[in-house]
């Protein structure tokens, strides 16, 4: 690995310093990314700021509203364990578990994976279907910006230079609401997925897709007929709607992984499971 | 040539940390792994190194109780924290029940992702005295033994869980407290199989 200096600020501000004295210092979370491609040469710089001593960061999961507040440090093992998440953003709880191995899990933060922006990342789609607001902090003060405003492509992402996440806040669901992630990957366990898919059905008769690893970044539509949240609705209308939902997606044919038209293929596979298993954990939901 | 191409070396900085329960010092540069550290300075060289990408797991030790690929670990990063390498897994000349289980169902073959898989387990059961076989296989997928040696290093690790016992795990093995969070691999909620994507989804 090339020589960098490391700095360890303890304070946002004295990270957003850091990093307006050196535009090309590169930011420190977790880790599982950054060090793989600094050792690759694939990134090069002369400072890398650890984010980890920064005293106003922290790694809790914590109820803010009717909505959740994630902390920058928050690692996947803590979101995929939280009691909270599980039980009422289970898409994300899904996403996060399934990220790496345990020992990437253990140190991979959620904001890291945000930041990176793969378009293949397992936490993006839960992030996209709840709505997810990312606070970031840079020179100029701080800002909420929407997820699904966030993504541009693989490593790029409408952070502005300088600024740096501090937070994840997770808007308030419905009273009800059923959601989870799939995906496909090309062996059980630790691989990264050919096709992601988040799903959530709202009460109302709203439901959320989102997937990824089908495009430069991960997409949200949003069917507000009803007719996947309708557990009647035929697999021709389903299939129907899914057509329009689906139709932006644009595989790479570079990719290693899986050709354009399996992907397109189970794209379609995974949203019609999705649906159903969020329908019946929102049935499941129901007061009886 | 541009500055970027040729650093000017950031000076070494002191470490302090504590390895296997002893206190461990060294001067470094600033760009060097846990996993380099541990091997080239302290002389700990049975965390090994393999992929460094975070895939193979060989060079796993224990971070304040969690398991981490020490190839993605600055030593700075761990600058005052606890390490245990596979080295601390004996105790008082001892072996761990782990070691003497992987050994009674001789679940080394080559040996080289041994120490790293001893370590995994060692996590696996610290957050999870009795796991079924899915949990250890979930809890070890971050561990490859390219002798494809699966079969026993699953059956090892069951067989140490029970001899352990949940008490046995507890009381002789509690590790820094830090190791409480566990692995996402137990509790309510994911433990409907409908609801395990890469069960649901993922090719055989």
């Amino acid at each position: 690995m090339r020589p960098f200096s490391l700095k360890q600020p303890t304070s946002i501000a004295d990270a957003v310093a850091l990093l307006a004295k050196d535009p090309e210092a590169r930011l420190l979370a977790g880790g599982t990314d950054l060090i793989i491609r600094l050792r690759d040469g694939t990134i090069r710089t002369r400072m890398v700021v650890d984010l980890k001593r920064v005293a106003e960061l922290d790694g809790s999961i914590r109820a803010e509203g009717a909505g959740l507040a994630i902390g920058a440090k928050a690692a996947m093992t803590e979101i995929a364990a939280h009691p909270v998440v599980r039980d009422r953003y289970t898409a994300l709880a899904e996403g996060a578990l399934v990220v790496g191995s345990v020992q990437i899990r253990n140190r991979a933060t959620l904001a890291g994976n945000i930041c990176n922006a793969s378009p293949a990342a397992d936490t993006s789609p839960a992030l996209l279907v709840f709505g997810a607001v990312v606070i970031a902090t840079g020179a100029a003060g701080e800002r909420r910006i929407p997820i699904d405003e966030l993504f541009v492509r693989s490593g790029v992402t409408t952070l502005r230079p300088g600024e740096i996440v501090t937070g994840i806040e997770m808007p308030a669901l419905p009273a009800r609401a059923g959601s989870t992630h799939l995906r496909r990957t090309r062996r059980r366990g630790h691989d990264l997925a050919s096709v992601t898919m988040a799903c959530v059905v709202l009460e109302s008769g709203e439901t959320r897709l989102a997937f990824g690893s089908v495009g430069p970044r991960p997409l949200l539509r949003v069917d507000t007929s009803g007719t996947l949240a309708d557990p009647a609705a035929s697999e021709a209308a389903r299939t129907t709607v899914l057509d329009g939902m689906l139709a932006d997606a644009s595989p790479s044919p570079g990719s290693m992984r899986a050709s354009p038209e399996y992907r397109l293929a189970m794209l379609e596979v995974l949203a019609l499971r999705a649906a159903a298993i969020a329908r019946e954990r929102l049935a499941a939901a129901s007061p009886r | 040539m541009t500055a970027m191409d040729v650093p000017e070396a950031p000076a070494a900085v002191s470490l302090k940390l504590t390895v296997n329960g002893r206190d461990r010092s060294a001067t470094i540069a600033p760009h060097r792994t846990l996993l380099d550290v541990l091997r080239a300075d302290l002389g700990l060289i049975g965390t090994k190194e393999c992929c460094l990408v975070g895939e193979c797991g060989a060079c796993t030790v224990l971070l304040d109780g969690r398991s981490v690929d020490s190839c993605l670990v600055l030593a700075l990063e761990a600058d005052g924290a606890e390490v245990v390498t596979v080295e601390g897994l004996a105790r008082d000349g001892r072996l761990d029940p782990l070691q003497q289980a992987f050994l009674d169902h001789a679940a080394a073959q080559c040996g080289f992702c041994i120490p790293g898989q001893l370590v995994a387990a060692r996590a696996l059961l610290g957050s999870n005295p009795a796991p079924t076989r899915a949990e250890v296989e979930d809890g070890l997928a971050g561990n490859l033994c390219r002798c494809a040696g699966y079969e026993q290093i699953i059956e090892a690790v069951l067989d140490a869980a029970e001899r352990e016992g949940p008490a046995g795990s507890a009381a002789t093995r509690s590790r820094p407290a830090a190791a409480a969070p566990g692995h996402g691999a137990t509790g309510t909620g994911l433990s409907d199989p409908a609801s395990v994507p890469d069960a649901r989804v993922a090719p055989q």
